[in-house]
Parts: C-alpha cells; structure tokens; sequence
C-alpha cells in the first residue's frame, strides 16, 4: 500500500515537472494557444531530444522568451519560424520542412507501406495460384 | 534459395551501416550533436554590447569590420572553456588576429577574476547579460568559436574546446596573408 501511495507522489511530482512554465505567458487564450503550440514545435538545441516547452537549461527559457516576445509584438508565424531557422537551422523545428535533402525522410513510411502491400500482394496472388491440398512452402 | 539470403544480406547490410557511423563517432570524424551553422557565408549579427572590463562603454559590432576577427562564446560556468582557455592564449598571442570574446549570461565579477587569474585572450570582451546576442548567433552550448573576415562574413564554426589543431585546421587556411597583424 505505502509503495503505492510513493508512486502516487512520484507520479504527481513529475506531472510538475513537466511544466516548465509556472504562469501563462498570455492573458487571452488566442495568443497563449500560439505560444504552446510554437514552445511545442522548437527543438531545445542545447539538450536536443526535448521541446523547449520541457526543458529546464538556460538556452531554452530564452527561447521562449524570445516566442513570447515576437507573439506580443505581433509577429506573424512565418516570421518566428524564419527567425529560429536563420539561427539554429532546420534542425530547430520539429517539423522539417520538404526540401531536396528530407525528400527521403518524408517519402519514407509511404514506401514502407507500399513495400508493404506489395509483398501481402505477391504472396496473395501465389496461394491463390496454388492447388488448395497443397501447401505452396513445401516442394511438390 | 534467394528467400533465405535475402534477410541475412539486409541484415548484414544494416550491421554495416550502423557500424561505419558508430566507427566515425567513435574516431571523432562525425559530431551526431553538432549543427551546422546556418551563419556561414552570411553576415554577422550585429550587436551592442556593454563591454565587461569597463560596463560603463558599449562595444558596437561595427567598430570590429575592417579586419578579420575570432568570437568566442564562453562563460565561467562552463567547464570546456576552462579546457580551452590556453589554446585561446596561443591563438590570440599566434594567431595574428583579435580574439573578441562574448561572456555569456555571466557573473560580472566570477569572469573578471576568471580573466585575472587564467589569463585574458580578449581584445574585448561583451558581457551579454540576457543571451539575445548569443541566440542571434545561433549558438547553442559554449564554447563556440567563429572567424569572421573582414568584410563581416561569418568563414567558419567550431562548437567545442577549440585547439591549436583545430585552428590550423579549420580556421587559419580562411586567412590571407594581409590578414594577419
């Protein structure tokens, strides 16, 4: 029982610490919405493998700074994305863009699929070929 | 027949695959953490900056143009610009350009006796105290390291301890002769 009540207060623990942010950075929702979304979509460049929504380090506070400044300055979503890209890359955005250099990485799970489908294909096709007593694995 | 080789020859492929990249990591010739800089070739950012040896005086970027110059990124608080902190030394003493230094997010005084104690590499040194100039550079872990020529173009970045190697390799072959002082 006492474990379980441990695991209870661990868990909520870590709930808070999921929040980076102590108080909104907006009043209204609109442009509190755009800040989420945008501190979602921002790779942390210093830790990599983490949003700069979760991030604890100094670098990613001073992104979402730099998020919440252009949004109350009114900033458009273009010119934020163009702001981080200049600077860290397309390495920065969760969300790469489709150029010559991530045609592969976007074509990817469609030929997977169709590789996929292929296969079920063929093999369908060759059963159904086959006399139904036999067992197409086993040499006549 | 071909049933059976297939899988292991796939396999094998990615055994390859995965063993040449974990090779390069392992000899140092592949960084997976760096980012290449989206800087290079382009302008430098600009900045004005209150200058940590006198806070009182503003560093303006564009006092720099004219000829080229080395700006490294660092802080006290930052362990691998301690392990850097001699090869500045012998790049500012050899290495024929002005190393400006960019102190970032800093106690004033922690870097001031850092400099007195270790020695100061700076020709100037800009204490940027909320960390919009480093963002601008697009810098993400001190120390980083980038030569700028004389015409503000941004030649090259080392994210790391710079070294002596480093700097003959990457850096000084941007350099012309007249370049030097």
């Amino acid at each position: 029982m006492s474990r379980w009540l441990t695991f209870a207060a661990l868990a909520l623990v870590t709930c808070g610490a999921l929040a980076i942010d102590t108080e909104a950075a907006f009043p209204d929702a609109a442009r509190q919405a755009r800040y989420d979304r945008w501190i979602h979509e921002l790779r942390c460049v210093q830790c990599q493998n983490a949003a700069i929504a979760d991030s604890p380090v100094g670098l990613a506070a001073d992104l979402r700074r730099q998020v919440k400044d252009m949004i109350a300055a009114g900033q458009s979503d273009a010119q934020i994305k163009a702001f981080m890209t200049e600077r860290y890359g397309d390495f920065v955005l969760y969300d790469p863009p489709l150029t010559a250099r991530t045609y592969f990485l976007w074509a990817a799970p469609l030929l997977f699929v169709l590789g996929g489908v292929g296969l079920v294909a063929r093999v369908i096709v060759r059963r159904s070929k086959a006399p139904i007593d036999s067992d197409p694995e086993e040499p006549a | 027949m071909w049933r059976y080789f297939a899988p292991a020859a796939g396999f094998l492929a990615l055994v390859a695959l995965f063993g040449f990249a974990l090779l390069r990591i392992g000899s140092g010739k592949l960084d997976i953490r760096e980012i290449k800089s989206p800087l290079i070739g382009h302008p430098a950012p600009a900045f004005v900056l209150p200058s940590l040896t006198e806070p009182t005086r503003q560093i303006d970027s564009r006092s720099l143009a004219g000829k080229p110059y080395v700006f490294n990124v660092w802080g006290t608080w930052c362990a691998e610009c301690r392990a850097e902190h001699s090869a500045l030394l012998a790049i500012a003493r050899t290495g024929g350009v002005p190393v400006i230094g960019l102190d970032w997010k800093d106690d004033h005084q922690e870097a001031l006796s850092y400099l007195a104690t270790l020695g100061n590499p700076y020709a100037e040194v800009a204490a940027d105290n909320d960390g919009r100039t480093a963002i601008d550079w697009g810098v993400y872990g001190a120390p980083e390291t980038f030569l700028v020529s004389a015409e503000g173009v941004v030649l090259a970045k080392h994210i790391g301890a710079i070294s002596m190697t480093v700097w003959q390799q990457k850096f000084a072959p941007h350099l012309k002769a007249g370049d030097r002082s």
